[in-house]
């Protein structure tokens, strides 16, 4: 590596990185609302990945399940008195509050998963499409212009009716609806950055394509896609909560918080209403705190891009 | 798009076994099977299909109740489009005012509070929002009916319910489901635009002219911003009209998304593809309105085309 | 001038009042149906929800009594002579546009069966074993059979007459099915009349003024669709409706202690059972059975039905809207055993000693297939069912999906057990026995839905000689037996069956149908 490219690959020097660094750092505390996002995100990604350990029972082991205990309100204690219902139970017997930890981690996981593929496959696709620009350009970009035109609920429906349940299943089908976003998104910020002197810099020393590409234009165009990644994760649990309350998401004995608040909707009209409002608080937090820190974000970052 | 959704459709399942009675036999599925035209090949099936659509705009007939698709499509969409435009207009004439409030203002109080709803509103998912509408109103307070619609009377060629108290207590709770995220876009927009305005040279000469603030808002500054909102109100439009599967589903409001997901589950492909190709050609026709509204409201695209 | 007015005011108040005292004369019943009837037409698709306003429009040649024993209806009585059926029709019906009824009408009724284009579901069912019809005068009607048919009768009761003026048109079936959704042709003998059908909205009638019975007690009924059960249970609540089909089983304590309502609880003749793949080979799901098929084992099934707490199913899943089942009609129905009345207790000591006995001391993996929304509460019960065979180390992966895929993957073998349900439309054994136990066999019709290798040639041919054996005595004393046969040998598992339910005013009554038929003719004004 030369002196030269090291230096356009620091993106300037070592120190003014770090002030900016700082700088960005100062300008997130400044919102409380937006720490309040993050420490409430923390919590939320700690619940989840602890929930064997926190939870008092394992909601998927149903040979576990009394159905004598069925419909608890919150605070009773169980048939056996082994275990007190914080949040009470489910039809099945099931302790609501494990059933939030639990539908929490396979949110998060069906989240995090499908943003990161989605991240990938269409960052690729819009750098290379502004990279090379002409027919690959146009080609990417019309199948991204379809795919946008066409709302990401009905595509994901369409697709998981023909997929069938499951959590893998729940994953291609998000994959499938936001890629385009990004992708869009990796296009806009590539070709401005494409024309920036830099490159052109980098074009004259001859540096493969790809490296140009990865080493080069990427690294520039991560914060407006980390935005985005942000604020998919929170469309992503959404809209995965949203399917799988339609019956086409997750499966019934694997409940994320979606299933939860759909298999308590039936009995939320009789009055029973723990079942279903527990968890959907529960999915309100996660999402509104993700949504809290992507919008602090967004401000942040890119300042113009105000919608 | 159609040749997948028809493909998708044929593999998941048999809509005869659906359709049949399960004491029919073999022999009576296969004469079922025949008069739908399920024996033949799937290319086939597909290929009569494009020259019925194509050629005699025949989307062919619901397998579940032997009527043309398109008229059952047909026959649900006022109520879809009843639902979609009531909550529009609430989102727009509630989110606004708010919007400039918040434009004006940004640092006060009030703005900060409208700005974090609004991350509320639009976070939040639609199904959520309906269930706890319906927690809230219908369950808890018995203010609201939990679902369905009430009654109608014709309004030249198309049932309306809005012309009766009844109608609107059925009516709301849907209503302000959409219209909570819808809103909260529009609040966003308008405080951009709003502030994007302000500072230009015909708002201060406005002012300096010693114009009411009253009229400088309404008139000067409301003049300016529409552009953006309508834009934005027009394409949300079509969404809300996609997204109202969630919605009808949530309320069993008996509209077009209600129709795709029963037509979903009971595998009822003529439905379900009639619906696909009409939804694209409503929000194909949708984006060309609020190009002409964009002509009409901006002086200046209008000369640039006379020129 | 005064007095004018005053006289005009007067008039105003009288016709007021006349009318409100017309208004407490006639009364209007209006139901919420649970599923709106997918077509007018009475032959198009052989579905509950048709039949249920197909049967109140029209009459079918006899009629089933709630508790499924063919009587009278159109065919006044009947004499059978081997395949020979003679009905005597009932004189001076008309319908309800005033033409008279007659045997001609009935043989075109018949004839136009397996002429409707796309019927989902058609009703040549119910008349494949006639071999002809033919009118001998205007009141009397033969009917030849291809064999004994001794449930003939059943079969015609879910035929409805139509009019062979009325229906005839140039089409093949005459009036179309898309004519008679509108209301063209739909003249029935029936005690209500069409008025008209808002797709979604609601379906009116009004009585038939023709009516050859006693004169019906509704002026108008309404039948408005109200899909979501919450929502029915609002309108009645809110006075909206007058009566309700299944209300849901959470709500049904909440609402028997409301005094302005009444509700009737009635046994239905819909088995909820649980079948398991006894084929050969390893059925799909099941594992650590070292290559066995652990169902074709009588001990593990029985096993598998001890694990089973059906009580508990019935008091938390369905809140006591069931009965637990240990056959696959409720007894004293025609041809049930007596030995098997009452549902077997859970016990699950016995159940793990019968696995290890078998060979499977430490349990097995299998996978339970269930539809989600064709029976009442379907995927709970196949949750608790799950849960209740990895109590003795049975580990059940449940796989939910709406019917028609659940439908589709039975099929085709897609699941070791599945959870389904079974209405048995004739009311007697034979019909469950034929469609559930007897080897699949489907050219001849025995079997059809035994989609689990189940096969017993002993059972077999007991049931099919029962089945063309017109001495009532002698039938069902060998359908009782084949029952004994089938449940002893543990050959499907029923659970339970459906109790239907309908929730009305307290001024509204009505007896509830063992076939789940919401019937209007049948509702009265309670006294």
């Amino acid at each position: 590596m030369t002196a030269a490219e090291n230096i356009l690959e620091s993106g300037g020097q070592p120190a003014m990185r770090e002030s900016m660094l700082r700088l960005f750092a100062e300008q997130f505390l400044a919102s409380k609302l937006a720490v309040l996002g993050m420490i409430l995100l923390a919590l939320c990604l700690c619940l989840a990945i602890f929930a064997p350990w926190i939870a008092p029972q394992n909601p998927f082991d149903i040979g576990t399940l009394n159905i004598m205990d069925s419909k608890l309100p919150p605070g009773s204690v169980s048939g056996d008195g082994a275990m007190m219902h914080w949040l009470g139970t489910d039809g099945q017997a099931r302790d609501v509050f494990s059933a939030i930890l639990y539908g929490l981690r396979i949110s998060l996981i069906v989240g995090l998963v499908s943003v990161s593929a989605a991240f990938a496959i269409g960052a690729t696709a819009g750098l290379i499409s502004a990279y090379f620009g002409g027919r690959t350009e146009a080609l990417l970009m019309r199948i991204v212009d379809i795919q946008l035109s066409f709302p990401a609920i009905l595509v994901a429906l369409v697709l998981l009716s023909v997929l069938g349940k499951g959590v893998d299943k729940v994953i291609y089908a998000l994959v499938a609806v936001q890629w385009a976003y990004f992708a869009r998104a990796a296009r806009g910020a590539a070709i401005v950055e494409r024309n920036k002197e830099y490159v052109q810099a980098a074009r004259c020393m001859s540096l493969s394509w790809q490296r140009i590409l990865w080493r080069h234009i990427f690294p520039n165009c991560i914060p407006p896609l980390m935005v985005i990644a942000t604020i998919d994760l929170a469309h992503a649990i959404a809209l995965e909560a949203t399917l799988s309350f339609l019956g086409v998401g997750v499966p019934v004995t694997e409940p994320s918080l979606g299933m939860l608040i759909s298999n308590g909707f039936e009995y939320m009209m009789s009055g029973t209403y723990w079942i279903a409002f527990f968890p959907g608080i529960a999915l309100a937090l996660v999402v509104v705190a993700i949504n809290l820190v992507g919008d602090h974000l967004r401000d942040i970052l890119n300042p113009r891009n105000e919608i | 798009m159609s040749a997948l959704v028809f493909a998708a459709l044929y593999m998941i399942g048999d809509p005869v076994l659906m359709l049949a009675s399960p004491e029919a036999g073999d022999a009576e599925r296969e004469l079922i099977r025949q008069s739908f035209g399920l024996d033949l090949p799937l290319w086939r099936q597909y290929l009569i299909f494009l020259n019925k659509v194509f050629v005699h705009l025949d989307f062919g007939k619901s397998f579940l109740t032997g009527e043309p698709a398109i008229g059952l499509i047909l026959d649900r969409m006022p109520a879809t489009l009843e639902l979609a435009t009531a909550a529009m207009l609430f989102a727009v004439l509630i989110g606004v005012p708010l919007g400039i409030y918040a434009g004006l203002k940004p640092e006060s109080f009030g703005a900060r509070s409208v700005m974090t709803g609004s991350v509320l509103g639009f976070s939040l998912p639609n199904f959520w929002v309906g269930l706890m509408l319906i927690m809230v109103f219908a369950v808890f307070l018995h203010w609201m009916p939990a679902g369905g619609r009430g009654p109608v009377q014709a309004f030249g060629p198309i049932q309306l319910s809005i012309f009766s108290w009844a109608g609107w207590r059925s009516l709301i709770l849907p209503v302000a489901t959409i219209a909570v995220a819808k809103c909260a876009l529009i609040v966003r927009v308008t405080r951009a635009a709003t502030r994007e305005c302000l500072p230009q040279d015909y708002i201060k000469f406005a002012r300096a002219r010693g114009l009411s603030e009253a009229r400088v808002l309404g008139v000067h500054l409301l003049k300016n911003i529409l552009i953006p909102i309508v834009t934005v109100a027009g394409l949300e439009y079509g969404q809300v009209f996609a997204f109202a599967v969630v919605t009808e589903s949530v309320f069993s409001w008996p509209g077009m998304g209600k129709l795709l997901i029963d037509s979903i589950i009971t595998l009822d492909r003529p439905v379900v593809v009639a619906y696909l190709i009409l939804t694209v050609v409503f929000l194909s026709l949708l984006n060309l309105v609020v190009d002409v509204i964009y002509t009409i409201l901006d002086p200046r695209v209008q000369s640039k085309a006379r020129a | 001038m005064k007095s004018i007015r005053k006289s005009i005011l007067m008039s105003a108040l009288a016709v007021s009042l006349l009318s409100a005292a017309g208004m407490a004369h006639a009364r209007d019943l209006t139901i919420a149906l649970a599923t709106e009837p997918s077509s007018m037409d009475p032959q198009f698709h052989s579905l509950t929800p048709n039949i249920q306003i197909s049967e109140t429009i029209f009459d079918p040649l006899v009629r089933t009594d709630a508790v499924a024993k063919p009587i009278p209806s159109l065919a006044e009585s009947w004499t059978v002579n081997g395949n020979v059926w003679l009905f005597k029709l009932r004189p001076n019906v008309k319908f309800s546009d005033g033409s008279p009824f007659t045997a001609e009408d009935v043989v075109f009724t018949y004839a136009r069966v397996p002429k409707v284009p796309n019927s989902p579901s058609s009703f040549n069912l119910y008349l494949k074993s006639i071999e002809k019809v033919e009118a001998v005068d205007p009141l009397t009607l033969r009917i030849t059979t291809d064999g004994p048919s001794p449930v003939l009768l059943a079969n015609l009761s879910v035929v409805p007459i139509m009019s062979k003026k009325a229906v005839s048109g140039p089409a093949p079936e005459g009036k179309t099915t898309v004519e008679l959704n509108r209301g063209d042709g739909l003249i029935g003998t029936g005690p209500y009349k069409f008025v008209s059908w808002k797709r979604g909205a609601e379906i009116v009638l009004e009585r038939n003024l023709h009516y050859w019975g006693g004169r019906p007690a509704w002026d108008k009924v309404i039948y408005r669709p109200i899909t979501k059960p919450a929502a029915r249970v609002a309108a009645l609540l809110a006075g909206d409706v007058d009566m309700i089909e299944n209300p849901p089983t959470d709500d049904l304590a909440r609402l028997e202690k409301d005094t302005k309502l009444h509700i009737q609880k009635t046994p239905s003749v819909r088995v909820i059972y649980i079948a398991l793949n006894q084929g050969k080979d390893v059925p799909a799901g099941v594992s650590g059975t070292d290559g066995k098929n652990p169902m074709t084992d009588k001990r593990v099934r029985e096993a598998l039905s001890l694990a089973i707490d059906r009580n508990a199913i019935v008091a938390r899943i369905m809140d006591g809207v069931a009965l637990p089942a240990a056959n696959l009609l409720p007894y004293p129905a025609f041809g049930t055993s007596k030995k098997y009345a009452t549902a077997p207790a859970a016990d699950l000591a016995k159940a793990r000693e019968l696995l290890a006995a078998a060979g499977y001391p430490k349990g097995f993996t299998l996978s339970l297939g269930s539809p989600n929304g064709r029976y009442i509460n379907d995927q709970r019960i196949a949750q608790s069912v799950a849960a209740m065979w990895a109590n003795i180390g049975v580990k059940t992966n449940v796989e939910t999906m709406a019917p028609p895929v659940f439908f589709k993957k039975r099929n085709t073998y897609a699941f070791s057990t599945y959870l389904a349900g079974w209405a048995a439309a004739t009311g007697e054994m034979s019909h469950p026995l034929t469609s559930l136990v007897l080897s699949h066999d489907p050219a001849l019709g025995i079997g059809t839905t035994n989609w689990f290798h189940y096969s017993n040639t002993g059972l077999d041919r007991l049931v099919q000689d029962a089945s063309k054996t017109q001495d009532d005595g002698k039938r069902s004393e060998m359908l009782q037996r084949a029952g004994e046969m089938a449940m002893s040998d543990y050959a499907i598992l029923p659970l339970q069956f459906e109790l239907s339910v309908w929730a009305m005013k307290q001024d509204v009554r009505y007896g509830g149908r063992s076939d789940q038929l919401t019937l209007a003719q049948d509702i009265t004004l309670a006294k």
